[in-house]
């Protein structure tokens, strides 16, 4: 593959003055107030001076930007369908290649394939995973809502243990959601692709400095970004930003990257919150703070725990606790 | 034909896959990309092979499944590139959802389906299931008797596509015409790129202005966009032809939307496909023994070619309409309810005889069409069907 040599370069995001201050989310879209995929757009796109092109999947994101005639993106866009951002983008990048040895093409532009935890950890994740195996050059962001919030809070694999959704729902014979959160991380990982990070809408400078990174690459990259939906984790939507820092914080989402196989923590949390102070903020945990529930908290407690642990232990630098 | 030019030719032996292959090569496509099955794994083997050695220049990618294939097609022609991909059967079924996807966001991208059998139970081998399941979804549909017809309208399929904001599906019978060496003569490569050129400019996400595609619409735009499609699909007839006019100056070969053999017959065998040919060859030793029968052989199925289709009725009482594919719990075969409700809107009466023949690769030989044959010359009800089993 050739290099484009504008974009091989990157520039960490050291303050706001750093950032592109061209607003490439038109005002007036759709989505709720205080929604948190929204506000990580914003600052994918804001971080990069070429515009990119976008491909979306279906998901809130999507629904509530596009309501024809009116379109919310000033970059170039396009949504096809839920499965697939992985394979349009796959697309896309080989007939840049193409119409650019044709002469046809002046420059490549960046791809970015766009997905919700649904439209990623499952239904997607053969198309994500044939894209990275093929090393197209493109930036797959996975923005976690940790459910399917377009069809109304459906539980996902990104869906966090004991968490409550529509078809999690908590009752006599279930504490929620029974399942522990995929690894998606983890299968990006084992592609072998160059570059795969967590990002959070929090640490703002982090996820920016990570998008350009990822954009830099010459081959697939991995962005997953957590992103807290006030409809469907039942939170007040000025809280969107405060629950996302409190994942970070009690290292429920650990901010990480992998740079060819390389972990770094990149905002090390040496003294955890207590889970509670992100859990209690949200209604769709709020039976585990109850009494009845003690041993699903612990079990959720121990996932954290155990999670945190492993990434900490791959570190090449380790944060001491 | 009027002014028929020699061009520069190549008399070769080829399989119909290796045939669409070299069509492919020809005719400066941007992108394939692809997943193989049988009896497609040819076309994607040969592009590789093209690939390999330089002799195809755009780009080859070997994708994960035929969902993901007619994604990225959709992709690279979004960004302005001509698209080409080939599946059959199970893949075609995989790619369904895609398929509606393409022809919605009226994007010109050319497939070939080898046309197979679907599951269940397990069949590898050819009739039209595969491609009736998806008739309805928006792609012109093109169906070919023999190789050189499969290269053919690969060719003509970038033009036709491109100039219609259409996708275009070529038809060619799974192992019957892909897997049989037969004669092509292939143009040669500058005629072959002269005739398709460059795909014109079209809205892309290549352009400066940022432009979005696939927006969701509401009750109030819906049904205008399907109307458009609706529309633009019965008119793509005549760019079809135009298209058609102009491959058959160039290569002295013409296909058009049905080939009539022994118009006016009582009996018309209305078929599709590679089998047509072998109900020719009974009707002309039939014809020697004084019976009337003739074929109408379509090489267009979406659209539907109506006006020549009601020209070919002159002088036919019985229409014996071939289906390789059941419409199951329907009134007849997905053929035979197309030439019926054409029947209808015009208010013609014909006898119509629906026969389902040919599943799973169930031959039809020469014995096979003259039993057909006389039994449309006698049978009196105005309509009937029934599955027919030949090739034994
Ligand atoms: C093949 C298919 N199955 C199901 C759906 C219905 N559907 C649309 S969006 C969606 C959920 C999206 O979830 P996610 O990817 O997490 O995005 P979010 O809505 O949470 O932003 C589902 C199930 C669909 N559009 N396509
Ligand atoms: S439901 Fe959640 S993710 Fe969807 S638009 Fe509203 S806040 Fe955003
Ligand atoms: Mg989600």
């Amino acid at each position: 593959m050739e290099e484009n040599s504008k974009l091989s370069q990157f520039q960490p995001v050291k303050s706001i003055f750093e950032i592109n201050r061209e607003e490439r989310m038109a005002p007036g879209h759709r989505a709720c107030a205080g929604c948190g995929p929204m506000i990580a757009v914003r600052q994918i796109l804001q971080s990069l001076d070429v515009k990119p092109v976008v491909i979306s999947a279906t998901g809130c994101v999507e629904v509530t930007t596009s309501t024809y005639p009116d379109s919310a993106w000033l970059v170039p866009w396009a949504h096809v369908a839920f499965e697939n951002s992985a394979a349009v983008a796959s697309g896309v990048e080989a007939a840049m290649h193409a119409l650019k040895v044709r002469g046809e093409l002046k420059e490549e532009r960046p791809v970015i394939a766009l997905a919700g935890d649904g439209g990623t950890f499952d239904i997607g994740l053969q198309a994500l995973s044939g894209a990275l195996e093929r090393g197209h050059r493109m930036l797959y962001v996975c923005y976690d809502n940790e459910a399917y919030m377009n069809t109304g809070i459906q539980r996902s694999s990104a869906t966090p243990f004991g968490a409550w959704t529509t078809t999690s729902p908590v009752g006599k014979e279930w504490p929620g959601k029974a399942e522990i959160k995929k690894d998606i991380m983890g299968i990006v990982v084992a592609h072998g692709t160059p570059y795969a990070a967590t990002a959070s809408i929090s640490h703002w400078k982090d996820l920016m400095t990570k998008v350009r990174k990822a954009v830099s690459q010459n081959g697939p990259t991995f962005l997953h970004v957590y992103a807290p939906c006030n409809r469907g984790w039942r939170f007040e939507p000025k809280d969107t930003v405060e629950v996302a820092k409190r994942a970070v914080e009690t290292r429920f989402f650990p901010l990480y990257e992998v740079e060819n196989g390389r972990y770094r923590i990149t905002v090390p949390v040496a003294k955890p919150r207590p889970l509670e102070d992100f859990l209690s903020l949200q209604g769709r945990f709020s039976h585990l703070l109850k009494p009845e529930n003690l041993e699903v908290l612990k079990e959720l407690k121990s996932i954290v725990e155990e999670r945190w642990s492993k990434i900490n232990a791959a570190a090449s630098v380790q944060v001491q606790t | 034909m009027a002014q028929f030019e020699p061009v520069q030719t190549r008399k070769s032996l080829l399989t119909g896959d290796e045939a669409v292959a070299h069509a492919v090569r020809q005719s400066s496509v941007d992108l394939v990309a692809a997943y193989p099955i049988t009896p497609q794994t040819i076309i994607v083997e040969r592009i590789a092979d093209f690939a390999a050695s330089g002799a195809f220049t755009g780009q080859f990618v070997p994708v994960e499944s035929e969902h993901s294939a007619m994604s990225a097609c959709i992709g690279g022609a979004l960004a302005g590139a001509r698209a080409f991909t080939a599946t059959a059967s199970q893949g075609l079924a995989l790619m369904h959802e895609m398929l509606y996807a393409a022809s919605g966001l009226r994007l010109p991208i050319s497939m070939a389906i080898a046309n197979r059998a679907l599951n269940s139970p397990l069949n590898i081998h050819n009739d039209h299931t595969d491609v009736m399941g998806s008739i309805d979804s928006g792609w012109i549909q093109l169906f070919v008797e023999n190789a050189e017809e499969a290269y053919d309208r690969v060719i003509q399929s970038f033009r036709i596509a491109e100039a219609v904001n259409l996708p275009v599906a070529i038809n060619l019978d799974g192992f019957t015409l892909t897997h049989s060496t037969e004669p092509v003569e292939m143009l040669s490569d500058e005629v072959v790129r002269g005739f398709v050129g460059r795909p014109p400019k079209r809205d892309s996400l290549m352009d400066e202005a940022p432009k979005s595609f696939g927006l969701m619409s509401l009750p109030d735009s819906y049904q205008f966009f399907k109307d458009d499609q609706s529309r633009a699909t019965t008119g793509s007839s005549v760019t079809i032809s135009q298209v058609e006019g102009e491959y058959a100056k160039l290569s002295g070969r013409e296909h058009g939307p049905l080939k009539i053999f022994r118009p006016g017959s009582k009996v018309m065998m209305v078929m599709l496909g590679s089998y047509a040919g072998t109900a020719r060859t009974t009707a002309r030793r039939m014809k020697n023994d004084g019976e009337q029968v003739g074929v109408i052989s379509l090489g267009w199925l979406r659209p539907f070619p109506e006006k020549q289709f009601l020209d070919a009725l002159e002088g036919v009482e019985t229409l014996m309409i071939m289906d390789r594919s059941v419409s199951y719990g329907a009134p007849a075969g997905p053929l035979a309810s197309d030439v019926m409700s054409l029947l209808y809107r015009y208010g013609i009466k014909r006898k119509v005889i629906a026969v389902t023949y040919g599943l799973g690769g169930r031959g039809f030989l020469e014995e096979d069409a003259m039993r057909l044959f006389r039994y449309a010359g006698k049978s009196g009800s105005s309509f009937e069907s029934f599955f027919f089993y030949g090739g034994e």
